[in-house]
């Protein structure tokens, strides 16, 4: 389109299209626009094209539609442009290089090709395992760490470029309960200092507790997006998931899921 | 503060890296001297010196140092480097440690060539004499390189699917070879023979000037490529998220391989192990952070091709061994050690 550029602020998602060969993801998905400082998680059951809309978003899948960052048609920027303005933290770990973590996270900055005026490369970098409370791993082998750990430095990689869209993918798949709080809660620090983050999550209770709004995909279309409260509903349970539950809320006003059992698929005709 | 700590060993880590490369370098020079006095004629060091640096030697001095062993010397350290660089770009973008020319074909491809000219005769017009097994060797290797890129992208080319059609193509070459090693006459298959177990002997200083522009066409691309490379250890997903484009980066990494190794391997031979052992003897010396890996590789692989050269005089005495021989008999100890050592580690 030749008109004025869209000046607004955050993430556009419209008429989103994605399929891998003849097999239609996600056809003609749109969400209301994802405003800087919140937290917007998707959620949905397995193969419901959560993790291809986050690699879409952040250029790693082809798709048709639009995609716009502060107005910006993000399928117009090169790789590295793109790397500039987004953070990705791809599902699968960094592999088992012979690199220590300061050395991965400086290359996650340099590979973009970026050349930063306020600080050094390293010193962004150590400055960002700090902020992670993994600044002790900075000369730890990238082969001697584990999954969870890995998966923090995962994190450092995707923030250290200062990104405005931070896009996450299961980031809590490898971590224990303490860790699981300390990454979810640095994730809501980095939104409010203005960044859109969207994360896939497939934890109900842990999407619910740290998310402003969630997006629950289903049959290759968004089948309901609003607050936790409005959207995780025993009949969205039942509809989506296939599971008889209870949502309830504990003392602190928090959501809790209470699974009954699962509803058996209706008879095939 | 506590966490300059890592900063400070970072940089030290690295100027001891810094070293370690320009040792390296120096010790491949070195090696070239060292190749540059032995020889069947025996010329004590001093007058090397003297014939190298214009002093008064016999003219048969001379012509000994300048026009058979210094090509010779500079040939071996040329190639070293070219297939320790094309092994280690390769063995990143394919992400696969046993990757290299050797492996995937390209060697087998270029005896085939070789091959064709020296059996069948079959060669291009307008050639200058002497030049045909070259260029027919140098045709096929990059024939089957460019074979193997245009697979990939006909197939949608991950790195396994690069891999397997370079074995295949590998096994395809050398089946053709067996057959026209089969059909050839005593002498051709003698002469192919040796040619397949690679040789320094054909050198010319020509051959040096091409191998050596070639070089200083690809390393600086190479170089520039540094960190993309290193991002690309870290996993595909991983570098594309970091703004790499995958498929560009190893696009040219595979045309700076296929130009390195067809020209190494058409001017002297199958020369195997190098640029196996190469880039992981640069790995374990100065890690994977490429800006220091590749010249590692580089220096490495030019060290063990030029102490080749020279154990190839000295293993026999009296007898020149093929080199691509003495590459695989010192090779594959090297790289026995080091699957045990990479073992033990873990």
């Amino acid at each position: 389109m030749s008109g004025p550029m869209n000046a607004t602020a955050g993430l556009q998602i419209s008429d989103v299209s994605i399929s891998y060969g003849r097999r239609p993801v996600l056809q003609g998905l749109s969400l209301p626009p994802l405003i800087p400082g919140e937290v917007v998680t998707l959620a949905g059951p397995n193969a419901a094209g959560k993790s291809t809309l986050l690699r879409a978003i952040a250029g790693l899948a082809r798709f048709s539609g639009t995609v716009t960052l502060d107005g910006q048609n993000l399928a117009q920027l090169s790789p590295p442009a793109r790397a500039r303005i987004i953070g990705f933290m791809p599902q699968t770990l960094p592999a088992g290089a012979s690199l220590n973590v300061l050395e991965t996270v400086i290359t996650a900055l340099r590979a973009s090709g970026e050349r930063n005026v306020t600080a050094p490369p390293e010193t962004r970098a150590m400055a960002v395992l700090t902020r992670l409370g993994i600044s002790h791993l900075a000369l730890a082998g990238l082969d001697q760490l584990s999954g969870g750990q890995r998966q923090m430095v995962s994190l450092a990689q995707s923030i250290v470029r200062d990104p405005r869209l931070l896009l996450l993918d299961e980031p809590t798949s490898a971590l224990d309960l303490a860790r699981q709080v300390r990454l979810l809660s640095e994730v809501r620090r980095i939104a409010a200092e203005g960044r859109v983050v969207v994360t896939v999550l497939h934890d109900l209770a842990l999407a619910a507790r740290w998310s402003d709004r969630i997006a629950i995909l289903h049959k290759g279309g968004l089948y309901a997006f609003g607050p936790p409260a409005e959207v995780v509903t025993p009949t969205m349970l039942a509809e989506v998931y296939r599971v008889e539950a209870r949502v309830e809320r504990c003392s602190r006003g928090h959501l809790m899921v209470q699974i009954d059992g699962e509803i058996p698929d209706p008879p095939k005709g | 503060m506590s966490d300059t700590a890592p900063l400070h060993d970072y940089h030290r880590q690295n100027r001891r890296r810094l070293w370690l490369v320009l040792a390296m370098i120096v010790m491949a020079l070195l090696a070239v001297v060292v190749d540059l006095t032995t020889g069947p004629s025996g010329l004590p060091l001093s007058e090397t010196i003297r014939a190298l640096t214009g002093g008064e030697v016999a003219r048969g001095t001379s012509v000994i140092i300048w026009q058979v062993r210094l090509p010779i010397a500079i040939m071996a350290l040329l190639v070293g480097a070219a297939l320790a660089l094309a092994g280690a770009e390769m063995q990143t973008v394919l992400e696969n440690p046993l990757a290299e020319p050797f492996t995937l074909g390209v060697s087998a491809a270029a005896a085939l060539g070789a091959g064709v000219a020296i059996v069948l005769g079959l060669t291009l017009p307008f050639l200058p004499p002497g030049w045909s097994i070259t260029a027919n060797a140098f045709l096929f290797s990059l024939g089957a390189l460019g074979l193997l890129q245009l697979m990939g992208r006909l197939r949608g080319g991950g790195p396994e699917v690069l891999i397997l059609f370079g074995i295949a193509l590998n096994f395809t070459a050398a089946a053709f070879l067996s057959l026209l090693q089969f059909i050839a006459s005593a002498e051709d298959l003698q002469q192919l023979v040796i040619w397949t177990m690679g040789s320094l002997q054909a050198v010319t200083w020509t051959s040096v000037t091409i191998l050596a522009l070639i070089l200083l066409l690809t390393v600086p691309f190479a170089l520039a490529a540094s960190w993309r490379l290193t991002a690309l250890r870290l996993g595909e997903e991983q570098a594309r998220g970091f703004g790499v484009d995958v498929t560009a980066l190893r696009r040219w990494a595979l045309l700076r391989v296929s130009l390195l190794a067809a020209t190494a391997v058409s001017m002297v031979g199958v020369i195997g192990f190098i640029g196996l052992a190469g880039p992981h003897i640069a790995r374990m010396l100065v890690g994977e952070d490429h800006r220091f890996m590749l010249p590692a590789s580089i220096a490495t692989g030019a060290l063990l091709m030029s102490a080749a050269s020279t154990l190839s005089k000295l293993l026999i005495p009296g007898t020149l061994l093929p080199i691509g021989l003495v590459t695989s008999l010192i090779g594959l100890p090297i790289f026995f050690w080091l699957i045990l050592r990479g073992r033990s580690a873990r």
